[in-house]
């Protein structure tokens, strides 16, 4: 185990799954709630043609697959703003003539081999220069930084666009802003995960967290260690099991979000089976309803015709001996509001 | 409020979107103090109205201004904090998980700048938001857990947390059943009684008619009924029998003549 650390490939190749683990679940979390799962994986086509055109004209790839990627996010936002009903299928033109350009141009340059092409759809570790890492590692400062600074209107925009315009946010600024570094995290993952797979390590790390956290804020920070733990254990067994490392990357993902899924499944079936719901009744509990309210273990109960309402989501629950013990419960607690 | 300055004034406004005139020649004054309900059948233009003060539908004629100020001016000032939003939703987002609180701290964004995060003071007001709507014991639920009627208060205490100076509310009883509806109107009494000025557009005042001050009825496009409640509901019978033909939807296009005057019948002055 430790002799993938002596190796300079594997060193710089775990430091770009580090900063690709942070970086991707960070800008993904904006897209899962503005509804565009899919978008990176449209800006990861148009990247390959920028890659392409990098290693025809000898320019570098990564800084290529950047200015590619940047123009197709500001192109799709501003396409998908103006709300024509065309956009869709302008959208996937862009897309699909991305990738369909970047595999003929691939073709015609030196080093456009099947290798090489498999290992930009789909990430091999053994491809991180140490120039890349630098970039890379600006890059990932750059979105960090940018995220963290807009992350309260870039949250207020993509739960409601239409409120965010009525108090005067520049919504399409932060719209492209938003954009702008999907493209910036397509670029940063190209190495390790691929360009084709690009956009699972946005989406899918959040997907799991959203089974895990109860919060925005706490789904955020699941969603940054699910990608974590994804990105450099993906390139640890890609070493040891020689496998594609964006590949692997992904199905590390995707067996998180089935483990968590089954987890929570089994959380829920537990606790409705202990979880008795009041009666429904005409009127909300609150200082005003006239049932003394008791507070208990963080929460206030009502005394409802002698047994007890506790808050659960948008109900009551039956809060009785059953649940957690009568002795608790002693009446002299209960107070009249 | 030193001033008798009218916070929200129409003249003769049309409201549409690009060409299109959804509402014309509207013309109505609300004053601090005033909890005014536009009343009128769907398709009648009432939304498209509270949109129009927003800047989310397009002023096509006439005069509007908010606080005294024309409304191209007020909202290139950047005052926006002012205007308190709560818009027609029956569900909040539920493709992330989101509390109630995160939802009401967006709508103290507005008195917050770019760089800052919220202060001791930001994060007292959200919490005050969340107890006026009754909803302090749920500040870290999911908000798609809530009820129908309970979203709704989530949304007016994100409108109350940018401290507005009139709350502007489109339709808040659509899709709240009648238990909610209640405390709904429970939590709008506290707010008229804290001298809130409400401009509210709905199609059944039911719930609202102990809060109310003044009513407005807009129809074919235009002002039909401008007056006190008291004055509204001595006349319902007559009114209502045009409302409840509720389906002149369609643009009818020939000109109703405007019958309003301004707002003098609003029982209410600037009395806060």
């Amino acid at each position: 185990m430790s002799e993938l650390f002596s190796y300079d490939f594997m060193q710089r190749a775990l430091l770009a799954a580090v900063l690709v683990g942070l970086v991707a679940p960070l800008v993904g979390v904006f897209l899962v709630q503005r509804r565009l799962s899919l978008v990176g994986d449209g800006m990861g086509h148009v990247a390959l043609a920028g890659v392409a055109v990098g290693l025809l004209t000898n320019v570098s790839p990564v800084w290529a697959a950047l200015v590619a990627a940047v123009l197709a996010a500001v192109a799709i936002e501003l396409i998908r703003a103006s709300g024509r009903t065309q956009g869709d299928v302008a959208l996937a033109v862009i897309f699909y003539g991305g990738i369909a350009a970047g595999v003929v141009i691939l073709s015609k340059s030196a080093q456009g081999t099947p290798a090489n092409l498999t290992a930009y759809l789909f990430g091999a570790i053994t491809t991180v220069k140490g120039s890349d890492l630098w970039v890379f590692a600006a890059l990932a400062v750059l979105v960090i930084v940018t995220i963290w600074l807009l992350r309260p209107r870039l949250f207020a925009v993509a739960s409601d666009e239409e409120y965010a315009r009525a108090m005067g946010m520049p919504v399409l600024a932060l719209n492209l802003a938003l954009a702008v570094l999907t493209a910036v995290t397509v670029v940063v993952s190209m190495r390790i995960v691929g360009l084709l797979l690009i956009s699972a390590l946005m989406i899918v790390p959040n997907a799991a967290a959203q089974l895990l956290g109860s919060s925005f804020r706490a789904t955020m920070r699941w969603a940054v260690a699910i990608g974590l733990l994804c990105a450099v254990g993906g390139v640890v067994v890609s070493y040891q099991a020689d496998t594609p490392s964006g590949g692997t990357i992904v199905v590390l993902a995707i067996a998180v979000f089935l483990a968590a899924s089954i987890g929570r499944a089994v959380v829920t079936r537990v606790r409705t089976r202990r979880h008795a719901r009041a009666e429904t009744h005409a009127h909300e509990h609150g200082p005003e309803c006239g049932h003394p309210a008791v507070p208990h273990e963080g929460h206030v109960d009502y005394l409802h015709d002698g047994h007890r309402h506790a808050p659960h989501e948008g109900h009551y629950d039956e809060h009785d001996a059953a649940g957690h013990g009568a002795a608790g419960h002693e009446p002299e607690e209960a107070r009249q509001p | 409020m030193t001033t008798s300055e009218p916070i929200v004034s129409m003249r003769g406004a049309t409201f549409g979107y690009g060409d299109h005139a959804v509402v014309r020649r509207v013309t109505l004054d609300v004053h601090a103090g005033e909890v005014v309900a536009i009343l009128g059948p769907n398709g009648a233009g009432k939304s498209t109205v509270v949109k129009g003060l927003l800047g989310l539908s397009d002023r096509l004629g006439g005069e509007v201004r908010l606080f005294g100020t024309p409304i191209d001016r007020f909202r290139r000032s950047g005052d926006h904090a002012r205007l308190g939003y709560v818009p027609q939703r029956h569900t909040l987002s539920g493709s992330m998980r989101a509390t109630a609180d995160e939802i009401v701290a967006t709508g103290r964004l507005v008195r917050q700048s770019w760089f800052g995060r919220p202060s001791a003071t930001d994060r007292q007001v959200i919490a005050r938001s969340l107890e006026t709507v009754g909803l302090a014991d749920r500040a870290g639920i999911d908000v798609v857990t809530l009820s129908g009627g309970q979203q709704r208060r989530v949304l007016i205490a994100r409108a109350l947390a940018a401290q507005p100076e009139v709350l502007l509310m489109d339709e808040p009883t659509a899709g709240v059943d009648t238990a909610n509806q209640h405390v709904l109107a429970q939590v709008m009494g506290r707010l008229a009684a804290q001298g809130v000025t409400m401009l509210l557009v709905t199609h059944e005042l039911d719930a609202f008619v102990d809060v109310v001050s003044r009513v407005v009825v807009l129809d074919r496009g235009g002002v039909t009924f401008d007056g006190s409640r008291d004055e509204f509901m001595a006349r319902e019978a007559e009114l209502l029998h045009e409302h409840h033909t509720h389906h002149h939807d369609d643009e009818l296009t020939y000109p109703t003549p405007s019958l309003t005057g301004t707002a003098e019948a609003g029982p209410a002055g600037g009395a806060t």
